[in-house]
This record gives C-alpha cells, structure tokens and sequence, in this order.
C-alpha cells in the first residue's frame, strides 16, 4: 500500500497496454496469426466479433476518465476486461502496478472486495435485500460483522441523500433513488478505483442532469479514480478529465474535452463534436495569449473557468483581461474577440 | 415456377401430401413387404431391460449380509440393497408424517425399538383434525388473508366432515415426504445444470423424455425395483415431480440479470456466495413456483400411484372405479380437487409473497402466528380429550373423524346419475355409437391401413421443409425406433386417438380462447377457469365421462379432448392478449372490422404462440389416452396397464412409455422449430 502511493504520482493506477478482447470459438488462435493487426471484417468472416481492438493506456490517480461510444463500440467490453468480468484476449492490464490477468481467483477476489467498487446501468439491485442491506452487502460478503457494516451502510445511505428510506426495497424506489443506492453499495468498501458503467443512462434527462451534479459533489469529495462509460457526448464533456471515444472496439481519441472539440483526430469524432457549443466545453485556458502587461487590464480571470460562465462579463468589461492560475499567479491574457469567435465563429 | 416452389411452404405441403395419398393407396397391404410395415427388429428391447433389471435386483455384486434371523451369512446384491434401504427411509418418512396426522404406533416403536403392539403408551396420538384446519387458516391468512384463509381451512373441514380425513391424510403425507426430496433433488441438478454446460446438455434429453412419458410407464419398472406399497409409490412421486423443478430452476437463474451477477462478482463473492447469497435469492419466484409445480405433479402421481398400492384417496378412487360405484366416486373426486386447489393457492401465494422488513419487531411480534397456532392446537387437543369422554360410546368427531363415518352425497350424486341416465340415455346413447362407428373407426381403420413408407415420406417430409435436414433426420429417427417394434399397430391407434382429440380440442381452444380473449374481463375469467382445470389430476376427468359414456372409447376421447383443451384455451388468450397495442390502434385506424382484426393481424402474430399451445395439447391428449386403458382402450396404453399386472411387465412397459414420449418429441420438434423460426421472423421475443 505504502509503495503504491510513493509511486503514485508516476505509476498509473489503472494501465492497459495492447488489449485486445474477441468473442468467438479460435479468438486467440486468430489473434496469434494477425499479429496485432486485428481488423474487424476479416474477423466476423471468420466468425469472431472484435470487442476491444488495441487499447493501451494509463489512468492517473484521483483523474476521472470517460469511455465514450456509441452501443456496440466495445466501451462496456473494455470496463469489462478492467475489472476482469470478462478475460482480455491479449493484452496486459495492470491495477496498481500489479498484474491483473496473472492474479489468482483469490487475488481477484481480494481486490474486489478492497479496491474496487462498481456502478451498473440496470442498477442491478438484489431485489430481496432493503436498501441498506443491498449496500451492507459487499461489505458483508468481505466479513465485516453485522453492526460495522450496518452502521458504515447507513454512513452511506446519508452520503447519496437517501435517508430515511433505508428500510425500502428497491421494487419501491424511483429510478434514480435506485442507481443512489448501487452507488452507494459501490462505495461501500471505501474502494480506490471506481467504474462507473452507463450509470445514468437508463434515467430521465431531468434526473440524468441531477445526478451528474450529485456525481461531480461526490468526486469532489471522495477524489476516486474512476472509469465512466457512457453513450452520451455531452455527458463525457461534462464529466471527464480525460475522454476516450471508441468505435468498433478502437479508441480513436484520447484526450481532454477541450482538445478533442478545438482538435477532433479523426472524422468520427468530429461529427461528435460539430454540434457541440464550444463555450459551454472550453475553459479560458484554451482562448488565452501569452501575457503581455502592456495591454492587459487588472480585472482577473481564472484560466480554469468555462468560458460561457464568463462570457458576459469579460463582453461587457471591453478590455484585454489577465488569465490567472489557482495560486492567483498571471499565466496569460484574454482579447474578448477571442470570445466572440468561440461563440459566433465556426 | 421452380423458384417459386421452393420459396412456397403451403406448396411444398400440397405437394408432400400428393405423394402421401399416392403411396398410401398405391402400396398394397402386404405383410412381407417392407414397404407396408417394417420387421419387428428392436422386438428384443423389452426382454433386454427384463434381464437387465433381473440381473440388478438379484445377480449382481453380491456382498455377504448377516441374517440375525438364521445365524448365518448370506450373499444379497448390492443394487438390492440399496433400493431396499431406499424403500425403508421413505416409508419411515411416510408412516412418520401419516401418524402426525392420524396417529399410530410405529414410529415410536420402530425408534425405541420396543414391541410395539403390547405398550398402548407407544402410541403417537394424532393432531386432532380441528387444529388442521385451524393451522391451514393461520398459514392462509399469514401467506396472503383472510380469503385463502378461509379457502384453505373451509376445503379441510368440508374433507374432515365427510369422512374423508384418513385418506386425504394419507395422500398428503405422500405429498408432504415427495414434494421437499424433489424440491432439493429438483433445485440440485438445476444449479449443476445452470453452472455447467455440459450438465445442461445431458440433462436435456432427459428432462424432455421424463416429462412426455405417461406416469404409467414409471410404475412398472419400480414396481419391479421396489415392490408394492407406499414407498414405491413415494419413488414413482419423486421421478415424476423432480424435472419440471430442475427445469425452472435453469430458467429462473439463467434469467437473471447478468447485471445483477456482476455486481456479485464485483463486491466480491466467492462461487458459493454468489450462489447462495446473489443467484438463489433474486430466482427466488422462479424457484417456488417450481415448488409449486412439484406439489402439484406429486398429488397427480400419488393418486395415480395407488396402483402400485400407495394407499390415500387415489386408491379408493379406483376401488370405487372398479366397482363402477359413480357417487362414490365423484365425492372422493371433490376431495382430490379440493386437496389440489387448496395446495396450488397456498404455494402460490408463498411464491407471490414478498419480503417484507421487519427491523424492529421483537420476539412476540415476529412469531405471533406460530405462538397463536401452538396456543390453539393446544387448546383443542386439550378439547379432543374431554370430547373423547363424551363420545364415549362412538367416534371422537373432534378428534378424527374416520373414514366412511361422515356426512355423505353418494346417494344424491348416485340418484343424479341415475336420472341422467334415465333421462338423457336415449339421446347419449345416438350420440355415443355415431362418434364410434361414423367417426371413431373410420378413422383408426384409416390409421391401421396406412403403408409406413407413407407415414415416413409425411412425417420426414414435414421435417425437411420445417426444419431441413436435421429436423427430418430427428423426426425420422424417433419413429423408426418405433416402426422397427411389435408394437406398430398400437401406436397407429394411438396415433389416430391423439390426432382426433387435438384437433377436437384444438378447434375447441382456438375458439373459446378467441372469444374471451376479446375483452380483460372474460381473458381473465378464462385464464382462471383453465388454472382450476389444470390443478387437478388427470385421473379426476374420467369420472364425469364415464358417469356419462359408461365404458367406452368415446369416454376416454371425451376426458381427452376436455383434459387437452385447457392449454389450447389458455396459449391461444395468451397469443392473442400479448399483440401490442400499438398495432390494435395501428388496425382501428385502418378502419378494419372485429373479424378482420382477428383474422389478419390478431391470429396471425399470435399463431407461433397457439402452436406451441397445440404442442401441449398434444402432450395432455396422449396422457389422458393412454390413462384412458383404466376404462379399456387398446391403444400402446392398453398394453402398458396389463404390464402392471405382468410379471416380465417392466421393459415392455418402459419400452412403449418411450415410444409415446417419442411420439410427443418428434411433433415437439416439428412444432417448437417452425414455431420459434416464426417468432423470429415476426420479430416477437
């Protein structure tokens, strides 16, 4: 535990290097004859379905990446092979620097029950536990006795703003009041890593948009390192430190929300991106010159704010603004053209 | 017009059929040609089961057993040994229950070990038979309310008073020991066959044979392995009952989520937490409704297992069959109905019932119904105690009411038979020998005069443009096994009795179910009348036909037809209710008419459904045939009851118990391909 967090700063706590996941009788036999150079046609020819092609990458700890792809994009496959639900093909995936394809079922089972906790998009409640039950129960099967795991479940239960409702059966709550609880549940053991898969895709857009705040106060609290997957863009743009959108199994981009609007990689997701109001994604940091004190004002703008929240304020103030860090130190300055650009221009 | 042919079902079917009508009349009827009928080669099977069976019960694996009695070893067989242990567990179990219920001396003095006959304080008294009834309304009004309270404990009283309490109790004592050792039988090779393919795979077959062979067929081979008696009955019980509980249990823990089962995974259970705390838990309904079904299979085996000497309501049944006693009869017949609705409604609603939280209840509150039903049976022993002085001179009424000592309506049931029969003989009577020479024999000589070559180029045929190669192959296969028997002609016979109740009960089904399936209100009332209908064993149904038909094959075509239409009915309401709504509303729009409705959208998405209805009908009507051998038919089910009395009776009579599950596996297969090939192309499931 110790050396994990002296490596932490540099040593990725969730890493993937070449997975490949495909379904299919000879998948690995395949696999081994393409050497890496897997394409997705010549594979349903042979009968095989390409679920994961290729993924390599490394999630920093305390960072919130999001899985972003349309439904078959293989974004739930690759939660998957992560959190060992389903094997990888090939590939190698390490959790904290351990390997994850070589632990033995016990291993696993110890990690899940410590390090890992995860968000389904059904829910997926047991239907005969009350709600604190559900959420005492990843505690009670790690052996946790009765009056801990109660009193940590009911911590819990106020945590996701459902007290007072404890007793219910899931049969009895709304949709959203439902995935509170699987969150809940998947908080439980306290874990360090956090997969989220499509969590609130299966909620109204009202309550989706309700969630996605309690979300953002929760990580805000907790600092996890989390896995999101999700179908909506928007959502991704909201959320994310990081976004990777996948399609037929391969990542096509990896990278912050501003970079992939201002400089989508491929054709694909610059479709995703066309339609996306620039101003509510990009941060005064991505509009900003290098600092020049002679034309610069005094009036301060953080460089980590979204600029629609700003934007009538720097139209109205007509000058040239200072951009500041969060240690209040100068980093650039902002021409409010810039901003009519982001909002107007194309 | 090739291209054509090829894409045209209704086409090919013309055409295979054209080619059945010309071998049918064009191959002479010649007992040496291979083209009329096939040589008996598999005449042996029977003989080889014979001898297999004989060599288990008395040659094989001998081991030296100590026999107190003469002093000395002796060599007995271990497979003997085994079934004869087998046999003194269950009966214990039996006696053990059935003297809870009715007292008796052979529990306490088989533990104890003392001889029982000379110490009256060995005896273990009975529950008196008020605390019973009290107990099934506390466990009613506990499971659901006060309405199947009131059922549960009205059905035994009105059992109790007429003097049916001692049968009744030894039937449900069969029940009570059957049903739990099929349940952990039934749940145990489900989750063996949920967890490995290969289990699944090998159970299949099996679950498929053991569910379309008549109960007959089981009887003989235990008799043979068990001898007669309450014991083999309980074994006959627990074959019958146990595949439909390994059957629900696959399907009730394959249908969980794979959601549900992740989150397990991820909180980190081990396989036998998953199992017990995720998996079990969530098919909780599924399960008891398995249960549920168990309860129901056991009370329809132990009546019918009264002919290996099970004793309880299904052997006076057929004593008073036998002696044509009709009033008799029915009442013994209200009792098993009354005993099965009240069993189906309370493990329903156990199946029904949810969870419900109770966080901070204390002891008293918790246990309140057990505290209230030891309170009042204690209460009422106490009163079957005193009362005991006060009717002093004739039976205890509040303590057991023994049998034939009750209330009575044999006369009047007696009396109404009679004057039906006064009444309506002249005209049943037309009826009857209409239907047997205008219709019956036409037909079965219709049947009998059938070339196999025919039969197969049909049956393979409809195999091959159903399902291709393989289908026709299956299908081919199952009724060669047949063909190559002595046994042909018996299963033309049979043959040609199913084809005419199902498609009897199939126009029957297909009508009422379209009829009340126009409107919530009667679906409703249908479906609950095919549920009652389907409670009761299929033994029950023959009493009314004979009061009616007296002992003919019109008798046993009726209570088919009647048996067979209950799923007829019920998958045909079931088909037409699911059409989504969005397509009625779709069709009101077009303006169409009911009948259109029916007939162009209704029918046609519904009609996979209604043949896998007609599949089950088929099945129903070949059990309640060959059950019909009770009242003399002589079809395959003829034979399969003389084997009961035969002493080499086991492999003939296991023999042809496959060859009428063989016949329901090859319509099945037809059936189930095009039905599920259909659904796909409708896009329904």
């Amino acid at each position: 535990m110790s050396e994990s967090l002296n490596n932490s700063n540099n040593t990725p706590v969730i890493k993937c290097e070449s997975v490949y996941k495909i379904f299919g009788n000879n998948a690995s036999k395949l696999l081994e004859n393409s050497n890496g150079q897997v394409d997705a046609k010549t594979f349903q020819e042979a009968g095989c379905i390409v679920g994961v092609n290729n993924a390599s990458f490394g999630v920093k700890k305390g960072e919130m990446m999001v899985v972003m792809g349309l439904s078959g994009s293989g974004k739930s496959t690759l939660l998957r092979c992560i959190s060992k639900l389903t094997d990888a093909t090939a590939g190698k995936i390490f959790i904290d620097g351990e390997d994850l394809l070589a632990m033995s079922n016990k291993q696993l089972i110890e990690l899940r029950r410590n390090k890992m906790g995860m968000v389904f998009q059904s829910f997926a409640l047991l239907p005969h536990k009350t709600v604190i039950e559900n959420i005492a129960f990843p505690l009670q099967i790690k052996g946790t006795g009765t009056r801990d795991s109660m009193a940590k479940a009911l911590e819990m239960v106020e945590l996701v703003g459902l007290k007072g409702r404890e007793n219910y059966f899931p049969r009895e709550l709304s949709g959203g009041q439902q995935q509170r609880v699987g969150i809940a549940r998947s908080l439980a053991v306290e874990p360090d890593i956090w997969f989220l898969d499509e969590p609130f895709s299966a909620l109204d857009p009202l309550i989706r948009k309700e969630m996605q705040d309690e979300f953002l106060r929760l990580q805000g609290v907790l600092n996890k390192t989390i896995m999101f997957v999700t179908h909506d863009f928007d959502e991704a743009l909201r959320l994310a430190d990081r976004i990777a959108i996948m399609k037929d199994g391969i990542i096509e981009q990896l990278d912050t929300p501003d970079n992939i609007v201002l400089n989508p990689a491929t054709e694909y997701v610059k479709k995703f991106t066309e339609d996306v109001p620039r101003e509510k994604v990009l941060k005064i940091e991505s509009i900003m010159d290098a600092y020049d004190s002679n034309i610069s004002s005094d009036i301060k703008v953080s460089k980590d704010a979204i600029i629609e929240t700003l934007a009538e304020s720097i139209l109205n103030s007509k000058e040239i603004l200072t951009v500041v860090n969060k240690n209040n130190e100068i980093v650039g300055s902002l021409n409010p053209s810039k901003v009519i650009k982001v909002i107007f221009g194309k | 017009m090739l291209t054509n042919f090829k894409n045209s079902r209704p086409q090919q079917f013309t055409f295979l059929f054209f080619v059945f009508l010309l071998l049918y009349f064009f191959v002479p009827e010649n007992e040496n040609s291979l083209l009329w009928r096939l040589p008996p080669l598999l005449k042996d099977i029977p003989l080889l089961i014979n001898s297999l069976l004989d060599n288990l019960m008395f040659k094989w694996l001998t081991v030296p057993v100590y026999d107190p009695d003469w002093q000395m070893y002796e060599d007995k067989p271990v497979f003997r040994l085994i079934t004869r242990a087998i046999a003194d567990f269950l009966l214990f179990l039996i006696i053990f229950i059935r003297e809870i219920f009715l007292g008796g001396l052979q529990t306490i003095g088989s533990i104890t070990g003392g001889a029982f006959k000379e110490f009256k304080w060995l005896y273990l008294p009975a529950v008196p038979w008020t605390a019973v009834v009290v107990g099934l309304f506390i466990l009613g009004y506990r499971l659901q309310g006060l309405g199947l309270a009131f059922i549960a404990s009205i059905g035994f009283f009105y059992v109790s008073i007429f003097g049916q309490w001692e049968p009744t109790m030894e039937t449900l004592s069969l029940v009570l020991v059957t049903a739990p050792i099929c349940f952990v039988l039934g749940l145990s090779f489900g989750i063996l066959g949920y967890l490995s393919k290969k289990v699944e795979k090998i159970l299949q077959p099996i679950l498929n044979i053991a569910q379309t062979m008549p109960h007959f067929s089981y009887l003989v081979p235990i008799l043979v392995l068990f001898g007669i008696g309450d014991h083999a009955g309980a074994v006959a019980t627990i074959i019958f009952a146990t595949p439909p509980m390994i059957r629900l249990t696959i399907l009730g823990l394959k249908k969980i989520s794979p959601e549900v089962v992740e989150s397990g995974l991820m909180s980190g259970c081990n396989r036998f937490q998953l199992l017990f705390r995720v998996l079990i838990p969530t098919a909780r309904r599924d399960i008891l409704i398995g249960v549920n079904q168990v309860i129901m299979q056991c009370l329809a085996m132990t009546t019918i297992a009264a002919f290996i000497g099970a004793k309880g309501l299904g052997f006076n049944l057929k004593v008073a069959l036998n002696g044509l006693k009709i009033g008799k009869a029915a009442e013994i017949g209200i009792c098993v109905v009354i005993i099965a609705v009240v069993l189906d409604k309370l493990s329903l609603a156990w199946a029904n019932k949810q969870k419900d939280y109770f966080a901070n209840l204390n002891f008293y509150k918790k246990n309140i119904a057990s505290i209230y039903f030891i309170l009042l049976t204690t209460v009422l022993g106490v009163l079957a105690y005193i009362s005991a002085f006060y009717f002093e001179n004739g039976f205890n009424y509040l303590y057991l009411i023994p049998f034939g000592e009750g209330l009575t309506i044999a006369p009047i049931l007696d009396a109404g038979v009679d004057w039906i029969w006064e009444t309506f003989f002249y005209y049943l009577n037309i009826f009857n020998k209409f239907l047997i020479t205008n219709v019956l024999f036409v037909m079965r000589d219709a049947y009998l005069g059938m070339p196999v070559i025919s039969t197969f180029v049909l049956v393979m045929g409809a195999g091959y443009i159903i399902g291709g190669i393989r289908s026709c192959i299956i299908v081919g296969a199952l009724i060669l096994f047949i063909a190559l028997s002595e046994y042909w002609n018996r299963a033309l016979i049979t043959a040609y009795m199913a084809t005419f109740a199902v498609g009897v009960s199939a126009i029957l089904g297909i009508v009422t179910g379209s009829i009340c399936a126009r409107n919530e209100i009667s679906a409703k009332f249908i479906l609950g009348v095919c549920d009652f209908f389907q409670t009761f064993p299929s033994f029950i149904y023959l009493i009314p036909v004979i009061l009616l038909f007296g002992i003919t094959d019109t008798s046993v075509m009726i209570a088919a037809i009647a048996y067979a239409s209950v799923p007829a009915t019920r998958y045909t309401v079931e088909g037409l209710r699911s059409v989504p709504s969005s397509l009625h509303d779709a069709a009101s729009m077009s303006g169409v008419s009911n009948f259109q409705r029916w007939k162009s959208i209704e029918l046609p998405l519904a009609f996979p459904h209604i043949m896998l209805g007609i599949n089950q009908t088929l099945i129903f009507a070949l059990m309640m045939i060959v059950l019909g051998a009770l009242i003399g038919t002589e079809d395959l089910g003829q034979i399969i009851m003389g084997c009961l009395s035969r002493p080499n009776g086991a492999g003939i009579g296991l023999t042809l118990g496959i060859f009428v599950s063989f016949i329901c596996l090859a319509a099945d297969n037809l059936i189930r391909t095009w039905a599920d090939e259909r659904k796909k192309m409708l896009g329904i499931d």
